[in-house]
């Protein structure tokens, strides 16, 4: 496992870069995937490029409509943010699952989505928030839903010379609210068998207005489950409304059976999280109100 | 034990010897020793599963600039029976016998040369059907692994993958299931499992001019790697120093030898020390963990709970060469029950997985899971308290073990009566809690020995033994030492010696350490107290009768009309050049009398009825010891026996594809618990004096991994009135049960 490394100071630099040496470089930001799997053999870049020292992409930013976080952001740094934890728990949450202690020193919600794991914790609760995907290459800036951004296990959007810069989330309303939840045989340092996001906006009489409902670990990419969202709008988050969007999410689950868990447990699990992690938003967002 | 004596230092807990250097960072393990000149190995291993190897072509390997040697099986003799599995499963021959099998091997000026060189190995292979199960390794038309293997003990019908069978039987336990009110017949199943030790299989072997072998290692034994290489590479035993390093962990993984030998061929091919060691990966697909199991198991009791006939059948996985822990599965199945009429078979049965090594208590936490489990149903058929229910029909002095023995004082009654009197037992239970109990058993060994105490010119001693230190052994031979010559525990400095330095020792396993070791440590100290009665005597000018030695102390005997001040032990040692040189005790024996080693262990859990989930929320372990030398390791060894259980229980098992190829080979998908899993486990110490030993010590290390698979089973019954009879219970087989089959 040998390869040469570059640090550009710009994102100009960076993707020239990528461009010049393509398939051969592999942007390198805190390292605790790729080098895991350099280690394991499955990827052997020649040139790693390493996007710390560029300043956009450390930057976190929390404004009046919009909250900025730069993809090389650590885990750890973003913990530290009181206003985002308030904010967004349940993408903290969610971040916060990845990795030991140690590990989030290094990792980031950036990384995280550019690993293009279905099972990557972050990207459900980064779904249920509607982030979008700030992305620089030789062309320009583009912006792409988080939705959108992996396009199977592995693969993403980016194009040659791309790399993403910052993930940009809506500053969410005070009625709003999100959680995370991810199902594992153990209680940490461990792999999503099913992973959900929710994000809702519940009004001043409990009637949710708007949902979101993000699905990991049940299909080749993240599911933006939307007739999950849309058995909660409406309405009340009752017993009846946790039942429908219940069955919606096991209906938008598309798993496989794998080392780590059946097909059919993982739809039935998909359920019971669903219903689990709409409560906590709705809680959230109840006690915003 | 001779002696009802008031310790010192026996049952005190101080700071163990290694323990700066090993939190420091300081203590060298397998991989951390580098000599000049030294270059890398790496193993080449089959992508098969069960293959006839055609033919190996190394010559592009060889040509590459760097290469410095390769071998193949074709460099090892193939001329000893004793060794010849050894040996194929070390480098494969003929045959591949398992995804991961070794199969060449390439020394190189880097890991990473090494590393490419091995794909410019070319090897033919005639792929064969894998088989994966004892089901499909027993079925009739089954492809046979070794077709000129016959079975050991029983009748030779042709080519088979049952390798030996063993069987015990006393009474005529068939009629006598007649007597019984409540006769239970149940299968159980147990996956292979890996022992997980942190520390990767790692050596470093430098063949010399003379054509001597020096190798560095991890290892559970020093002289077991010296006689295991000699033999595989067919040379004198005498030819090969063995240093062993600090362990990272073995459990019984470490007992026996994958890389030296290869390192040892390399070396020679290329006159330089090489280094190898394995990946995570290589670990869990070509070490050796331990085998799944099946059990038959038929119980027959009278309605008061008493069992009159009990008969067990099982079967064990031995990976691609024999040699489960199948006898000692059914030396232990009903060994902690007092009953008349018994038959147990076993059979050790050879498939297409990793050869299996030993794991802790070998053989015994499978089938007593199936017993246990068994119990703990019979108990609730007839309405009797689990643990009254074992008392019942506990095994106590005196009671004969199904192979043959009887035992001496054993513990098994006061674990149970702990467990009992122990607030667990009466503690409340909340939503989907439920409580399960089993009992555990292992017979312990004692083995060969050899310890020698040097006394340093301060009055200090140092402690020499061949048994490396994985559970606080050090520690323990210290705190002996100290007792028997009076001297602070911080005066004695306890050291892990070579192959050449210490005299002959068996491995650290079997429970044997402290107990074995230790004994010998004793003797060699004693030795040196009388040396020291003579060394006084001759000081003092009068006859050695005249002198006794207590708490650190020459002293004149009562009666003898001496008048001397008493002379420690650092005064006599200061002396030692006028009084006849220098002063050594050197002691061995071949330990006999290991007590064996009762425990009862408590377990709540929680299930997730939604989810399948089982969360171990209460544990406490309660084994005889016999006498605990340093508490402190006696609680370690038993927390970590029950960790590891918990695991077997609820989530390990190697998972494998259709073509036999592991598709959980790291600890991220091979899922051991992590310290958030479980909850402080409650280890309770009793102490039944082992009788033979001369401060009444019994083997620890390997009881406490027996009883969990069966009480975290017992518990998840207790909490959702589901009874998993096979493991793991892990989150989706639950599930499927509590949801009813078909369901998920």
């Amino acid at each position: 496992m040998q390869a040469g490394f570059e640090q550009p100071r710009t994102i100009e630099e960076a993707t020239a870069l990528l461009q010049k040496h393509g398939d051969a470089a592999r942007p390198f930001a805190g390292g605790t995937d790729l080098l895991v799997q350099m280690r394991g053999g499955m990827r052997s870049p020649d040139i790693l490029v390493d996007l710390k020292r560029i300043p956009e992409l450390g930057q976190l930013e929390i404004g009046s409509d919009e909250i900025v976080i730069g993809a090389a952001c650590s885990t750890a740094s973003l913990r530290e943010n009181a206003e985002l934890v308030r904010l967004l728990p349940g993408l903290l949450e969610a971040a916060e699952l990845i990795g030991s202690e140690q590990i989030q020193g290094r990792s980031s919600i950036g990384g995280n989505l550019c690993n293009a794991s279905p099972a990557a914790d972050s990207v459900p609760a980064l779904v249920a928030n509607s982030a979008v995907c700030s992305v620089a290459g030789p062309d320009g800036r583009r912006d792409v839903p988080a939705a959108e951004f992996s396009t199977g296990p592995g693969s993403t959007v980016l194009g040659s010379g791309e790399l993403l810069v910052s993930l940009r989330v809506p500053r969410p309303a005070p009625d709003a609210g999100d959680a995370y939840l991810r199902f594992i045989p153990r209680s940490e340092m461990d792999i999503a068998v099913v992973g959900v996001g929710v994000a809702l906006t519940l009004d001043a009489d409990g009637t949710c207005t708007a949902a979101r409902v993000a699905l990991g670990a049940v299909g080749p990419t993240v599911i933006d489950a939307t007739t999950a969202a849309t058995a909660l709008l409406g309405g009340p988050i009752d017993t009846a409304a946790l039942e429908r969007v219940s069955e919606a999410a096991r209906e938008a689950a598309r798993p496989i059976d794998d080392k780590r868990g059946t097909a059919a447990y993982r739809k039935h699990v998909a359920g019971v999280l669903t219903r689990r992690t709409v409560e906590i938003a709705a809680r959230r967002a109840a006690e915003g109100n | 034990m001779s002696e009802d004596r008031k310790f010192r230092w026996v049952g005190t807990r101080p700071i163990r010897h290694d323990g700066i250097d090993k939190v420091t960072g300081r203590a060298q393990f397998g991989a951390d020793l580098s000599l000049p000149g030294m270059i890398w190995g790496k193993l080449l291993r089959s992508p098969h599963a069960h293959a006839r190897i055609v033919s190996i072509d190394t010559s592009a390997a060889e040509a590459i600039d760097g290469v410095l040697a390769v071998v193949t099986a074709t460099d090892l003799p193939d001329d000893d029976p004793k060794v010849a599995d050894l040996a194929r499963n070390i480098l494969a021959r003929e045959k591949v016998l398992y995804h991961g099998h070794a199969i060449a091997a390439v020394a190189a000026t880097s890991a990473a040369l090494a590393e490419r060189a091995l794909d410019a190995i070319t090897v033919e292979y005639e792929v064969l059907k894998p088989v994966l199960s004892l089901e499909a390794a027993l079925a009739s038309g089954a492809p046979i692994l070794d077709e000129a293997r016959r079975p050991k003990d029983m009748e030779d019908t042709g080519p088979t993958n049952i390798a030996a069978r063993c069987e015990f039987s006393r009474g005529e336990p068939e009629s006598a299931f007649a007597q019984a009110d409540v006769v239970l017949e149940r299968s159980y199943e147990t996956q292979m499992v890996h022992q997980g030790y942190i520390e990767p299989h790692a050596c470093v072997v430098q063949t010399k001019e003379d054509g001597l072998i020096e190798i560095w290692c991890c290892t559970q034994g020093g002289f077991a790697v010296r006689s295991l290489t000699a033999s595989v590479l067919g040379i004198d035993t005498s030819r090969v120093k063995v240093t062993p390093s600090e362990i990272g962990g073995g459990f019984g993984g470490k007992t026996t030898v994958y890389l030296e030998p290869v390192a040892a061929l390399l070396s020679r091919k290329s006159g330089r020390p090489v280094k190898m060691v394995m990946t995570r990966e290589e670990v869990f697909r070509a070490s050796g963990p331990a085998g799944g199991a099946k059990i038959d198991l038929k119980v027959g009791a009278t309605r008061d709970g008493r069992i009159v006939a009990g008969t067990a059948r099982m079967w064990m996985e031995a990976g691609g060469f024999p040699g489960s822990p199948v006898q000692a599965g059914a030396m232990c199945i009903f060994s902690p029950y007092d009953f008349d009429h018994l038959f147990i078979e076993g059979f050790d049965v050879v498939l297409n997985k990793p050869k299996v090594a030993a794991y802790r208590a070998p053989g015994a936490p499978q089938v007593t899971f199936a017993i246990e489990s068994l119990m703990d149903e019979l108990a609730n058929e007839l309405e009797i308290d689990p643990i009254d229910l074992r008392l019942a029909n506990a095994a106590k002095e005196g009671t004969q073990l199904p192979y043959g023995p009887r035992f001496k004082a054993v513990g098994m009654i006061e674990t149970l009566e702990a467990a009992r009197a122990h607030p667990h037992y009466a503690a409340p239970l909340g939503k989907n809690q439920g409580r399960g109990m089993a009992v555990g058993f292992w017979f312990n060994n004692g083995m060969n020995s050899s310890a020698d105490v040097h006394l340093t010119e301060d009055g200090t001693a140092v402690v020499v033994t061949g048994n490396p230190d994985i559970g606080g052994s050090r520690a323990s031979m210290a705190i002996m030492c100290a007792e028997e010559l009076g001297i602070d525990v911080e005066k004695v400095r306890p050291v892990v010696a070579d192959t050449e330095t210490a005299g002959y020792t068996d491995v650290t396993g079997g429970s044997r350490v402290t107990f074995a070791t230790g004994w010998a440590v004793i003797e060699a100290s004693r030795k040196i107290a009388s040396e020291l009665c003579i060394r006084a005597a001759k000081i003092w000018d009068c006859d050695v009768e005249q002198v006794g030695f207590s708490e650190g102390h020459c002293l004149p005997v009562e009666g003898s009309g001496l008048d001397h001040a008493p002379l420690s032990v650092a005064d006599i040692a200061k002396q030692m050049a006028r009084t006849g040189g220098p002063i050594n005790g050197q002691a061995q024996l071949n330990a006999r009398g290991a007590g064996p080693a009762f425990a009862t262990h408590l377990c709540d859990v929680e299930v997730d009825p939604e989810t399948g989930k089982v969360d171990v929320v209460r544990y406490t372990a309660i084994q005889d010891v016999g006498r605990a030398i340093h508490p402190s390791y006696v609680e370690g060894q038993i927390q970590g026996g029950a960790a590891q259980g918990i695991g077997w229980a609820l989530n390990e098992e190697y998972v494998f594809d259709e073509a036999g190829r592991l598709e959980n080979p790291g600890f991220l998908d091979y899922r051991m618990p992590v310290a958030s899993d479980l909850p402080m486990i409650d280890a309770v110490i009793v102490e039944v004096p082992n009788p033979t030993h001369p401060y009444g010590v019994r083997g620890v290390g390997e009881t406490p991994i027996v009883p969990p698979l069966a009480a975290v089973a017992n518990a998840v019954m207790a909490a959702t009135g589901v009874r998993m009879q096979s493991l793991p219970i892990s989150p989706p087989r639950l599930l499927e049960r509590l949801l009813g089959a078909g369901d998920v």
